[in-house]
């Protein structure tokens, strides 16, 4: 009887949306929790455009990803908001995106100039230790060293990719070799961030794989100081947040307007410290405090959708060669 | 007797999981061979199962034993609260064991103050502790049901004719009880994923569970998910095949339901035996609430929301299970019972996403995310509570059944007066059950719920995505606390007046 009076429900609330100026957004889980960016976009977005934004959270970026080729031509997405750069070779190839046709002024440490995505945020990948504690110049003494560290596994989570993507891109032949000697270091892999950063945060670990930008959250957060991001001489690998309008769009006008307010000042403004990433665009009050004392990697490294859609296989193989030894 | 509602119910089980794998299957446009890293995920995820499954076992019977022969203040609290382990969402108890066995652990403290080597948790020595502390405490639970239901005239007389009790009663019950009971917890331990990626400590430890995660969510492989489905619905098949083979029907006569009082036995070493299960249950258990108590305060109020939303699904579901359970079990016959086996051996990921390509044409898959959340968690629940009822039924029947058709006791009658009361123990238990594991579940909802529907795993996952520790630990404490006291709460009604 529940299911029945759910379904009838249902039935409404779909006949509900068909209306021409909702614009539904297709982001990550945490892009829409109330720590978010997702509240203070929609509020500003809907005071400028007369229509209703809903966000619908569809787990990390990859399942974001896997929920749009399962939907396929017929989605209710506008906009797909939360990929990286691993995942939109993919998200091309699937032919669901439409051009931006925007020629955008970011801030960015590498050039832009992807013509389907566009990015929102970007960060490095860094391992997050405590202040005082012996923090390695690289991931060569990482390797030599006997701290230990969580990973998260590149074949579920996007930190963990990125992770594979930094030490295939910073040691290319010798990737193989730097995993092995990894592999005493790693006390463990686990399925998602969260439960990476809860070990490290328990004490289990002297260092977990996260971001340049994660001390920023304990200090402002939580003036909490401890926290530190290890810097590497071999660069830190970048990952670049996207989102792209979907062709099929039913409100293509509205998609438009919210891809240019996305780098707008109003969005690029609640992400650092909502999203606890870098703004795409740096908004004209500057940083919030405390970004200043995060540490700036000296090479940025990123490779192209395309290198990285072409190597992921054989790197993923090379990881699981030298860890299941 | 009436079989028709039995058939129903069977089928209706049967085409929840066909459908959805059939849609997947049609969507990809077929399944896939498995490649070398399948087949080294099967042998691990067979070999891990294996392993766990003997040792919860083996450890629960001289708990089961204990606790079946002994009568102590707090007896009925302990039962309850050593259910926890097996309906905590999987990262909880995680965390709960690192806390005692972890690096940093309370273990790993009081060894480094005796100046000896630390141990590590990470390594397959982990899967399996993890394991055993999930089911050691199921096993428990059906095995003491098996105790329970040896007659008390059967203790009488064996004490009359002088015979040892462990070899004339106890040991035939456990030929009957164990290879079931060992079956569900291999099979449980079948479809493990994030236990077994965190503590078995890398990729040495990818099961079956964690392929079909990898082609769904990272290769968009549906039609190799779908075949890793296949094979882990074959293992489950399997296993029941070989239960059967050990089935033995109970020869002896029924009882008046006296109440045991045992004479025999060690009482020190049955102390023991609670003592050392109940640190190595309960500990983690009171590390996950100490930790949390100070995240009580800073849960957002959705997180209540979330709870309230949780509960309606849990109650939903475990409504739905044991009316497919009853259903089930009073065909008599042996397929249903198989079928409804089934979905300890299916992953949630596959089954979500069938679903999702099936509703998504229809109807928006958010607007349906709580009904297809309960319906999914019945459906989880179903072996457990399938198994745990089925020998309170055959016996019953085995016992009165005849009387029942000497008085011509038919139908809703027969139920009222025979089956009901006979299985109301085990129906208290696995209606707990279901409605506990429903609470703590986070498989289906992932793929469908929005913004304004999340249930309380799902919000304690979001926290703890989002940096918020301490709430998210928060939420782990309501979610124990409300995961117990529905348990406890059906599983004390099915015991009111039992005598034990």
């Amino acid at each position: 009887m529940k299911i029945t009076f759910s379904v009838i429900a249902g039935l409404l609330a779909t006949s509900a949306v068909a209306q021409d100026n909702v614009l539904t957004v297709y982001t990550y889980d945490s892009f829409v929790t109330e720590w978010g960016p997702g509240p203070v976009v929609e509020a500003a977005f809907e005071e400028t455009c007369d229509c209703d934004l809903r966000f619908e959270g569809a787990g990390d970026g990859a399942a974001l990803l896997s929920r749009l080729q399962l939907e396929g031509p017929r989605t209710e997405a506008d906009i797909v908001l939360g990929l990286d750069t691993n995942l939109t070779a993919a998200a091309r190839e699937t032919g669901l995106f439409a051009k931006h046709g925007i020629s955008p002024d970011l801030d960015l440490p590498v050039d832009w100039t992807d013509d389907h995505f566009l990015p929102f945020d970007w960060g490095y990948f860094a391992f997050v230790g405590n202040a005082g504690d012996p923090a390695p110049d690289s991931l060569r003494e990482l390797a030599a060293s006997d701290l230990s560290i969580v990973i998260q596994d590149p074949r579920s989570s996007t930190p963990g990719l990125g992770l594979l993507m930094w030490i295939k891109t910073a040691y290319g032949e010798e990737a193989g070799t730097l995993w092995q000697d990894l592999s005493d270091n790693i006390l463990t892999v686990t399925p998602g961030w969260s439960e990476a950063y809860g070990l490290f945060l328990e004490g289990e670990s002297d260092a977990v794989l996260s971001y340049t930008t994660s001390p920023a959250y304990h200090l402002i957060a939580e003036e909490d100081e401890s926290k530190v991001a290890w810097a590497f001489e071999e660069g830190h690998y970048m990952q670049v947040e996207v989102a792209g309008k979907v062709a099929g769009t039913d409100v293509p006008d509205l998609a438009d307007r919210f891809l240019a307010f996305m780098l707008a000042e109003e969005f690029q403004s609640a992400i650092p410290t909502t999203n606890w990433m870098y703004p795409a665009v740096v908004p004209e009050g500057g940083l919030p405090d405390g970004f200043e004392t995060l540490i700036e990697p000296a090479r940025a490294l990123l490779l192209s959708p395309e290198e990285a859609a072409a190597k992921r296989d054989a790197a993923l193989e090379e990881w699981r060669a030298a860890l299941a030894q | 007797m009436a079989r028709r509602p039995g058939s129903i119910a069977a089928l209706f089980v049967l085409s929840l999981i066909a459908v959805p794998i059939g849609a997947v299957i049609w969507t990809a446009g077929g399944i896939a061979g498995l490649n070398a890293a399948d087949w080294a995920a099967f042998r691990f995820t067979v070999w891990q199962a294996l392993v766990s499954a003997a040792l919860s076992v083996g450890l629960a019977i001289p708990v089961a034993r204990a606790l079946a022969r002994r009568r102590f203040r707090g007896r009925s609290a302990l039962i309850t609260l050593l259910g926890a382990p097996f309906v905590l969402p999987v990262i909880v108890a995680v965390m709960g064991l690192l806390a005692i066995f972890g690096r940093s652990g309370l273990v790993n403290t009081v060894i480094g103050v005796l100046g000896l080597p630390p141990m590590t948790i990470y390594g397959p020595q982990g899967v399996i502790l993890a394991h055993v502390f999930f089911n050691l405490p199921l096993a428990v639970r059906m095995l003491l049901h098996g105790w329970l239901a040896i007659p008390a005239e059967r203790f009488r007389v064996a004490a009359q004719l002088g015979q040892p009790v462990g070899r004339l009663l106890e040991k035939s019950m456990l030929r009957r009880t164990v290879p079931g009971v060992l079956a569900v917890v291999f099979l449980v331990c079948t479809t493990s994923f994030a236990v077994a990626l965190i503590l078995g400590g890398g990729p040495r430890a990818t099961t079956l569970e964690l392929a079909i995660y990898q082609a769904v969510r990272f290769d968009f492989d549906l039609g190799g998910a779908a075949t890793l489905a296949l094979v882990q619905l074959g293992i489950c098949v399997l296993a029941m095949a070989a239960l059967l083979l050990t089935d033995v029907p109970d020869a002896l006569g029924a009882g008046l339901d006296r109440t045991v009082d045992r004479w025999d036995g060690s009482t020190v070493r049955d102390a023991a035996v609670l003592g050392l299960a109940a640190m190595f249950l309960l500990l983690p258990l009171l590390a996950i609430l100490q930790s949390g108590l100070t995240g009580l305060e800073r849960m957002p109020v959705s997180v209540y929301a979330a709870a309230g939303r949780s509960v309606l699904v849990a109650l939903a579901s475990m409504t739905l299970c044991m009316g497919l359970a009853i259903a089930i079990v009073t065909h008599g016959r042996t397929w249903p019972r198989i079928v409804a086996t089934l979905p300890l051996s299916l992953t949630a990921l596959v089954l979500g996403t069938g679903l999702f390509i099936v509703v998504f044409p229809m109807l928006r898959p958010s607007s349906v995310a709580l009904p297809v959340t309960a319906l999914m968690n019945a459906l989880f629940a179903l072996p457990f509570a399938v198994r745990i009822l089925s020998a309170a039924r055959d016996d019953a029947e085995a016992q009165f059944g005849r009387l029942a058709d000497g008085l011509a006791l038919k139908g809703w009658a027969r139920m009222r007066l025979l089956i009901l009361p006979r299985i109301r123990r085990p129906l208290g238990f696995a209606a707990g059950l279901a409605a506990a594991l429903s609470m703590g579940d986070l498989g289906v909802i992932t793929l469908f719920a929005s913004g304004g529907q999340e249930t309380l795993p799902l919000a304690m996952f979001r926290l703890m995505a989002a940096y918020q520790t301490e709430a998210a630990a928060g939420a782990a404490v309501l979610l124990v606390a409300l995961s117990l006291g529905v348990f406890w709460l059906f599983d004390r009604g099915g015991r009111v007046g039992a005598g034990t």
